[in-house]
Parts: C-alpha cells; sequence; structure tokens
C-alpha cells in the first residue's frame, strides 16, 4: 500500500465515525420530538389525574375549584364546531368544485389559488380580528347603541337575530368558518385530482352533463378524501382559541348558549335551540385558558383536566378521519 | 449482506495468470454438455490488445441476484480483464445493468435485494463483510446513463470525491481537478467558467463532467451504464473516443445498447439474455462468428 | 342543424333535433345557475382576504366610514390609528404604553419579544426539525417512516393552548428555573420568554420535518447513486449532496414554520406574560404582537379608542410580517419543484 492508501484508509475510518455519529444524531432528534410529545401527554394526564370525574364534565364553572365543570365549554365547542362544519361544508367543497372541475387556467383561477396558499398561512388571531369587526359589529353599519333585534317568527318559537351580531356564537362561528375554508378547499381539491379523468369521460360519454358528471360520479368518489379533509380542518376549528377571544367569547359563563345543558330540553323547549346561536359563549379552550391563568393551584389541574378531554375529542376525530381513509384506500383502487 | 462465505474469498488469484474464459451459463451449459465454449481465446485477445497479457481483474462466480422473489440474474460467470475496455450487450431487462451495479455493489442502495454468489476483485471478494463499501466505490467508480452533475459549480463537482475524501489541500484540489477534465477531454471547454453551474453545460459535456468526475476520486475500473445512450452521435463520438483513451489506465466496463458502439470500443464482449449470460468472447471474434444461436440472432437484428 | 332541412324524410330528424335544442338549454340555464353559485363559494376566498385588509386598513391607516354622531349630538372620532400616531414614532419609539395616561405607541418592544420567542423556537425548531427530515428520508426503513410521520403529526395537531399549559407549568418550574436558577444563578420569571419559545419551538417541529422531507425525497436518486458511486459515506451524500440540492426548499419550510411561530398566539400569551419592554433577556416576561392583541381584546377597552385601535395597527404589522415570509416560501417552494419535477 502506498502513503496515500494509507493516508486515505485512516481517514475513512474517521469517516464512517463521523457518519455514524450523524446517524444517531438524526435519529435523536427524531426521537427527542416523539420524547416532547410523551412528556407533554403524561404531563398533561398526571394533572388532570382525579380530576376528570363526571362532576367536571357535567357541572358549570365555579369560583370553586372542586366544583368547577365543562359544561358550559363543551356546549359552546359542540354550537361551535356544529355551525362551523354547516357554513364550511357546503362553501369549501363547492369552491374546490369550481376551481378543480369548471375553472379554466385563468388570471382569476392563479389569484384564486395563489390566495388560498396565502390565507392558509394568516395567523389565526387576524381571522379574529375580522370576525369582530365584519360580524360581531358589522363593520359599525349599525352602531350596537341603537342596535336592532330581527325576529322571525318560526312554528317552534321565535328567531331572534340581533344585528349587529354582537358577541355570539354565530359570530364564532362565522370567524372559525373563514379561518378553516382554505384548508378544506385545499384538502378538497385535491380529493378530487385524485378521481381519474377516465369516470368523467364516461359518465360524458353516456350523456350526462357537467353537473351531473359532478353530482353522481366525482363527488361520490372524492367523499372519503373531501370528508378526512373536513374532520382534520374541523379539529383545528376546535382547538383554536385566539380568534375567540378577540371575536369576544366569554371567559367565565355559567350557563350553556340559550340555556340548552341538556339534549332533552331541545325537544322540551325548542326555542332554546333558536336562542342558542345568538347567545353568549364560551369555549372548552376559552376555559383552559381562564383557568390556566388562575392563582389557586387547583385551578392548574381543571386546566389540565380540561385539555385531556380536548385531546380526547380532537383523537377521536383524527381517528374517525384515518378510519374513514383506510376504508376508502381498501374499497376503491384504481 | 447476503454472500455466501465460500473459501475463494480468500483464494487470491494469482495476477499474472493470464486471462482465459470459462463461460458456462447453465443453458448453454446444458446445450454444450459442459464443453467448454471458447478455445484458444488468449491468443484472440492478444491480437485485439496487441499485449501479452491481461490479468484477470473482476471475476465474478455463480452470481444469482434477486429483487424480492424476482431473480433477474442467473449463475452468472465472468472473468474481465484489466486495462481493457469489455462490453455487455443484450436486450433491455436482460440483467447486464444489474449485474454491472453487483460489481460495485450500488444494488446494496435498493432494499429487498439479495444475490449469491461471489464477485472478486483482484481476487478478494467485494461482498466479504469485512469490506468497506465506501472505499470499494471510491476504487470501482461507476458512470450512469443520465448525467447527474451535482446542483454545484463545475469545479465543485470534479472535487467533491476528493473533498469528501479528506482532501484539503487547495493547490491540490486544483491539480486534480485539472488532470481530472483533461483526461476527461472537458478542460479546454471549461477550464474559462469552472466555478459556473455544472448544470448550465450541454448533456455531452455534463456526460464528460460526470466521467471526469469519477476520473478524480482515482479508481482501477470505471462502470459505464449506458453513458453516450442519452447523447447525440457528436457527443457519442468524443465519449467513445475518450473510453478508448481511458482504458490505458483504467479497467472499463460498459453496458450498451447500442452494438456499434461496443464493437467500436470494447477489446470483450458478453451477451446477456433474460438474466443469462449466453457468450462471451473477444468482441471481433463475438460479432463475426458467434459460437450461441442466441448472441447470433441478436447481433443480426433477430431479435431485441 | 337546426337550420331549415325541407325534405319530409328530414322532418322527424328535425323536430327530435329541436326538442333537443329546447331542453338543452334549460339543462344549461341550470348548469349555468350551478355554475355561478359554485364561483361564488369560490370567491369567498378573495372575499376574506379582501375583509382582512379592509378591515385592518380601515382601523389602522386610514376610516373610511362617515364621521357618526351620537344620542347626546357629539361627534364620534373614528379615526384609525396612523390617522392619531405617527408612523416615525410607530417606528421608532421604544415604549408601548397604550394602556397607560401617558402614551407611547413604539412598536418595537412587541417586534422584540416576537423575534426573541421566534428566534428560540428557530433554535430549537429548526435542527430537531430538519435533523428527523433527515433521518426520515434518509435512514428510516418504509415501516419505520410510516409509523413514525403519523405520531409527529399529533405534536402538531395539539391545540396551542395546550402547549402554553405545557411552558407554564411544566417547562419554567421543571427545567428552566432547575437549570438557571438553581444551578446557573439567574433569575427566572413565572412569565419568561424562553419557555414559550421552547415549547413554539416544539410547535414547528413536525411542519419543518415533514416539508423538508417531503424536498428531501424529491431530490432525484440518480443523484445519491452518483454520491455513492464516488466513494462517499452517508453522510456525504446527505451533507454535500442530497442537503444542499434541497437547499431552498429547505429554506421555505424554515420560513413557512418561523411565519408560523410569528404568528402563534396562545402558547405565547399563556406563557411568555405581557411585559412589553425591549430586552435581551429570555428569562424575563416579554410581551408579543399577538399576546397584546389577546389581551386587548381580553380587557375592556373602549370601542374608538385609540387603545382599541391600536391592536388594528399591530394585527397589520403581524399580518405583513406573515405574509411576505409566505410568498417568499412559496415563491422559493415553487422555483424548487420545478426544478426536479
Amino acid at each position: 500500500m502506498s502513503d496515500q492508501q494509507i493516508e486515505y484508509a485512516a481517514i475513512l475510518k474517521r469517516r464512517h465515525r463521523i457518519s455514524t455519529c450523524f446517524e444517531w444524531v438524526c435519529r435523536i432528534a427524531t426521537g427527542s420530538a416523539l420524547l416532547f410529545l410523551a412528556v407533554l401527554l403524561a404531563g398533561v394526564i398526571w394533572q388532570a389525574w382525579g380530576w376528570l370525574d363526571t362532576q367536571f364534565l357535567t357541572g358549570f364553572d365555579s369560583r370553586r375549584p372542586g366544583k368547577a365543570g365543562l359544561l358550559a365549554g363543551l356546549w359552546g365547542t359542540s354550537w361551535l364546531i356544529f355551525f362551523t362544519a354547516i357554513f364550511t361544508v357546503p362553501m369549501g367543497v363547492g369552491a374546490a368544485v369550481y376551481l378543480e372541475e369548471y375553472a379554466t387556467d385563468n388570471r382569476f383561477t392563479r389569484l384564486i389559488k395563489l390566495n388560498l396558499s396565502n390565507l392558509a398561512g394568516v395567523p389565526s388571531i387576524v381571522y379574529g380580528m375580522l370576525g369582530v369587526t365584519a360580524f360581531v359589529r358589522m363593520f359599525g353599519m349599525i352602531s350596537a347603541a341603537d342596535g336592532w333585534t330581527l325576529a322571525v317568527s318560526l312554528g317552534i318559537g321565535t328567531l331572534e337575530i340581533p344585528l349587529p351580531l354582537g358577541r355570539c356564537l354565530l359570530a364564532g362561528s362565522f370567524t372559525l368558518s373563514l379561518l378553516i375554508l382554505p384548508v378544506v378547499i385545499i384538502a378538497s381539491q385535491e380529493a378530487l385530482r385524485a378521481v381519474p379523468p377516465s369516470i368523467r369521460h364516461a359518465s360524458y360519454a353516456l350523456g350526462a352533463t357537467e353537473w351531473q358528471t359532478i353530482r353522481h360520479q366525482v363527488l361520490p368518489a372524492a367523499v372519503p378524501g373531501i370528508a378526512t379533509g373536513i374532520i382534520l380542518a374541523l379539529s383545528r376549528a376546535m382547538g383554536e382559541t385566539a380568534p375567540l377571544i378577540v371575536v369576544g367569547a366569554m371567559s367565565y359563563v355559567a350557563f350553556a348558549p340559550g340555556n340548552l345543558d341538556t339534549p332533552m330540553a331541545a325537544v322540551q323547549d325548542p326555542q332554546r335551540v333558536l336562542d342558542a346561536p345568538f347567545d353568549v359563549f364560551t369555549s372548552i379552550t376559552i376555559q383552559i385558558t381562564n383557568w390556566i391563568e388562575q392563582p389557586k393551584e387547583e385551578f392548574q389541574n381543571l386546566a389540565a383536566a380540561g385539555s385531556l378531554v380536548l385531546l380526547i375529542l380532537l383523537v377521536i376525530f383524527n381517528a374517525t378521519a384515518i378510519v374513514i381513509r383506510n376504508r376508502a384506500q381498501k374499497k376503491i383502487s384504481w | 449482506m447476503n454472500s455466501t462465505p465460500t473459501v475463494l474469498t480468500t483464494n487470491a488469484i494469482d495476477q499474472s495468470e493470464v486471462f482465459r474464459v470459462d463461460v458456462t451459463g447453465p443453458r448453454s451449459a446444458a446445450a454444450q454438455g459442459q464443453k467448454p465454449i471458447t478455445t484458444a481465446r488468449p491468443t484472440v485477445a492478444k491480437q485485439a490488445t496487441g499485449e501479452v497479457t491481461h490479468p484477470v481483474k473482476i471475476r465474478t462466480k455463480n452470481v444469482d441476484f434477486f429483487y424480492g422473489d424476482n431473480q433477474v440474474l442467473f449463475d452468472v460467470s465472468l472473468d474481465i480483464p484489466e486495462k481493457s475496455v469489455t462490453a455487455f450487450i443484450g436486450p433491455s431487462g436482460c440483467g447486464k445493468s444489474t449485474f454491472l451495479r453487483m460489481l460495485n455493489r450500488m444494488n446494496d442502495i435498493i432494499d429487498g435485494t439479495r444475490h449469491t454468489g461471489d464477485v472478486l476483485l483482484e481476487g478478494s471478494d467485494v461482498y466479504d463483510s469485512s469490506v468497506d463499501v465506501v472505499l470499494l466505490r471510491k476504487r470501482v467508480g461507476m458512470v450512469f446513463q443520465k448525467s447527474t452533475p451535482f446542483p454545484k459549480s463545475i469545479f465543485d463537482n470534479i472535487a467533491y470525491g476528493p473533498k469528501v475524501a479528506g482532501l484539503r489541500n487547495k493547490a491540490k484540489l486544483n491539480e486534480i481537478v485539472e488532470t481530472s477534465l483533461k483526461r476527461a477531454a472537458l478542460w479546454d471547454e471549461v477550464k474559462d467558467r469552472l466555478n459556473s453551474s455544472a448544470m448550465a453545460l450541454s448533456g455531452g459535456q455534463q456526460q464528460r463532467l460526470c466521467i471526469a468526475r469519477t476520473l478524480a476520486t482515482d479508481p482501477d475500473v470505471i462502470l459505464m451504464d449506458e453513458p453516450a445512450s442519452a447523447l447525440d452521435p457528436a457527443s457519442t463520438a468524443r465519449v467513445e473516443d475518450l473510453i478508448f483513451e481511458l482504458k490505458k489506465n483504467y479497467t472499463i466496463v460498459i453496458v450498451t445498447h447500442n452494438m456499434q458502439q461496443a464493437a467500436r470500443v470494447s477489446q470483450r464482449t458478453a451477451f446477456f439474455f433474460q438474466g443469462v449470460l449466453v457468450e462471451t468472447g473477444d468482441t471481433r471474434a463475438l460479432f463475426t462468428n458467434p459460437t450461441e444461436k442466441q448472441t447470433e440472432d441478436y447481433i443480426t437484428g433477430r431479435f431485441g | 342543424m337546426s337550420t331549415a332541412s325541407t325534405s319530409s324524410s328530414d322532418a322527424t330528424l328535425s323536430k327530435a333535433t329541436s326538442s333537443l335544442h329546447r331542453s338543452a338549454s334549460l339543462v344549461r340555464l341550470k348548469e349555468w345557475g350551478i355554475r355561478s353559485l359554485l364561483f361564488l363559494c369560490a370567491a369567498v376566498s378573495i372575499l376574506t382576504t379582501l375583509g382582512i385588509v379592509a378591515v385592518l386598513f380601515s382601523n389602522a391607516i386610514y376610516d373610511v366610514s362617515p364621521r357618526q354622531v351620537g344620542p347626546n349630538g357629539e361627534v364620534r372620532t373614528n379615526e384609525a390609528f396612523f390617522q392619531q400616531v405617527s408612523l416615525t414614532e410607530f417606528v421608532f419609539e421604544t415604549r408601548w404604553t397604550p394602556g397607560y395616561t401617558e402614551k407611547h405607541f413604539g412598536i418595537m418592544p412587541l417586534v422584540c419579544g416576537t423575534l426573541m420567542i421566534s428566534g428560540i423556537a428557530a433554535l430549537i425548531g429548526l435542527p430537531i426539525g430538519l435533523c428527523s427530515a433527515i433521518y426520515l428520508s434518509e435512514y428510516a426503513v418504509p415501516r419505520t417512516r410510516a409509523l413514525i410521520k403519523p405520531v409527529l403529526e399529533i405534536l402538531a395537531g395539539i391545540p396551542t393552548v395546550v402547549y402554553g399549559y405545557f411552558a407554564l407549568v411544566f417547562v419554567t418550574p421543571y427545567i428552566l428555573k432547575p437549570l438557571f436558577q438553581d444551578l446557573l444563578g439567574f433569575n427566572v420569571g413565572v412569565f419568561n420568554a424562553a419557555s414559550a419559545g421552547i415549547v413554539v419551538g416544539i410547535m414547528i417541529i413536525p411542519m419543518i420535518s415533514s416539508l423538508s422531507e417531503d424536498v428531501l425525497r424529491s431530490v432525484p436518486r440518480s443523484l445519491r447513486e452518483a454520491a455513492y458511486a464516488l466513494g462517499s459515506t452517508k453522510f456525504d451524500v446527505s451533507t454535500r449532496v442530497v442537503v444542499p440540492a434541497a437547499l431552498s426548499g429547505i429554506i421555505a419550510s424554515f420560513l413557512l414554520a418561523i411565519s408560523r411561530a410569528v404568528g402563534e398566539t396562545m402558547a405565547v400569551t399563556i406563557a411568555a406574560g405581557q411585559t412589553a419592554i425591549v430586552t435581551a433577556d429570555p428569562l424575563r416576561s416579554v410581551a408579543t404582537m399577538t399576546s397584546y392583541i389577546v389581551n386587548v381584546s381580553k380587557g375592556d377597552a373602549v370601542i374608538g379608542s385609540i387603545e382599541e385601535k391600536s391592536i388594528y395597527a399591530v394585527g397589520l404589522t403581524l399580518f405583513l410580517m406573515t405574509l411576505v415570509m409566505n410568498i417568499i416560501s412559496q415563491f422559493v417552494l415553487r422555483r424548487f419543484r420545478e426544478v426536479y419535477n
């Protein structure tokens, strides 16, 4: 062996050591990310231990930690997500269908697409500022002082719509809807793109119109993908706090929206259902924030218990999304 | 690694052994009744290269290769002589590229592959557990079908190999870059723009850059996987001239689709068909007077 | 096709054609209606952007609404923030005290707080995110990757309020206090920038690792093979070929992640407190742009007051900062994809 070869071999040994070290650095980095997750979950569970009981789930908030519960937040979040879904699903899917199936590649379409990816990166608190001006105050077109109420009489009761909307649940839902709309549109677009063009061509060949093709062939095939995207977006909405604070969610509320605190009450007194969207509200996340800020030590346990409930709900949402995705993958294989 | 340990791994071949071929693919072996296919091959080799002896550089013995459960090479045994050009020809999917990639263990990178048999470089098994793959690949370089310049400057492309090997001396690096580019007949074209991006070179220049980059690591063997198939005729001619030059100092193995190319540049040719090494021999002899029916059919254009 | 076909043998055909024509126009009307409706859905996203711009503009820069006369005949001032505060003061003043009697409106403390927390987050999130991206793309076998990726996604899905809780209840008392206060003698505040930065850093790991992994994996395998064929170790291939080739995409993912950190609100509000000061001490409480907006919203600032208007000026600053970072990163990503796809 020449000197050069000996030197090369010596350096090679060091290079292999560096390579192995680097591999371990990467492994440890990945491991530490997983470790953070484990510690975070363990910490929350540890703090919540013993506090997550029926009293916590069925009681309203209280100044005394032992009596405080999450019921107002549970109802608030449920209502918020319900309305958010009602607004987002048709609008998001509709926009995606337009962009994928109808839109030609012109300037306006490109503008919408560019706009979507930028909207997805706007901080959620900015949406809150939009929400408080556009929905809560309605741009000051009707001043709050001389605001009025639009009453619509329905068979089961009267729908009283305050104008401007004020710090009500519906304003919160509108805000969350705008927040997750870009996410829903982008996910739905991807799902629609995954439907092979052959299906569309086959449908056109049978004499179907554009809309018939979309309605009966393309959309059903894309439903699993769209549903997955929507569920994930809704779970993001569920975890949001900042925009709700800006819109004006109440940090301390001891009643559910519309005073509707059991599902039975909806049947007994339908008026409460009609009142709920225009009532003040709180959410799980707002209640957690409020508890974190309390000086008494026990409230930290309540915050942990609330976080745990939120995490469990998110796991359920995500698991549903995964199940839908896996089922669809098994059933349809192009 | 799935190498079968055999005594051969330590049994170094006599370096002065005169090159001799004993190819026995299973099919041809069955057909010929184990009769040696070629006779008097050393003289042919002598005539072709004008040299007296050709020590064996790479010898493979009974190599099988699998992608998962799919066997793509069957019992390939082949000797590759030093400082000459050996061409692998055959229709696409015949296993010639896979076989080439076995010689510097490039197939290791692909998941789910395994092999049996031995690949000996100067008598030692390259699949032995003690072999350092990095060192092996430094000695057995490879040029690919698609030119693969790194998205760096021309200089950094050539200097990559020496740099990762630990060379820091700027003067030495300059010297290596210059000699490598000169050997690859690219120096005159790029000497004024060594710091511009290699991606801006033409296809033919990129391929010569890749050859220069391989030369810079100071290999003994250069494997070329259809190095000219993506190039125009003029660039192809330049690459072929280059190969002809390089064989004075390097052992070159080239996979090609183009039989004329094989005839032009190589001293020995091996014909692969459906994972089997059908025939190997002196290039001129193989093209003018093939022993096997399949070889004849292929080189006369009856299939492939 | 529908034009006069006089031959009697064509009569039936002509009739059929015309009836086809009529129903087709009805169908077309419906199709047009649906198409318009869907178009409106798509236009909502444009309206959202316009709404955001309009809200921030009219409250921060120039109020377009007519002056209102209150019930007692007084004129309500509805002037936007920058109609009352000069841009020079906003940019160069170092105090931010809109709630005090002596009011100062210098954004610097809030921007400093935001940058400090984002900086700490970047210090933690970028290397860990990038290394785990390299691990997932270059080292992990497909099965491991399929296992780890969804778990990392969970980290991205945890609500930010939970991160804030974690920072306040675990990071500060169990990591920062023992390390910096008990061991090194620094004073660690209950609210501090470091704990917020750490949890925001953890929060952006999955974002960086999944985006960077995508760009690393889109580096063609031929480049890796070429590098291996020149006698490279895996370290050489990863750090000298794959990462440099994917560098623009990686930088784009960094920018997106930092933009996310800048816009992050709850974890920061909960963990970093609300002291608007220019400081270099990460163990002190700082206010960020986002936490200021939250705190004003939670308080009882009078609508139309300068304090209330100030959140729009801050919001505008925040919006522009994140927008610029997002646009740059998207531009870089698109360029990257053009090179390799």
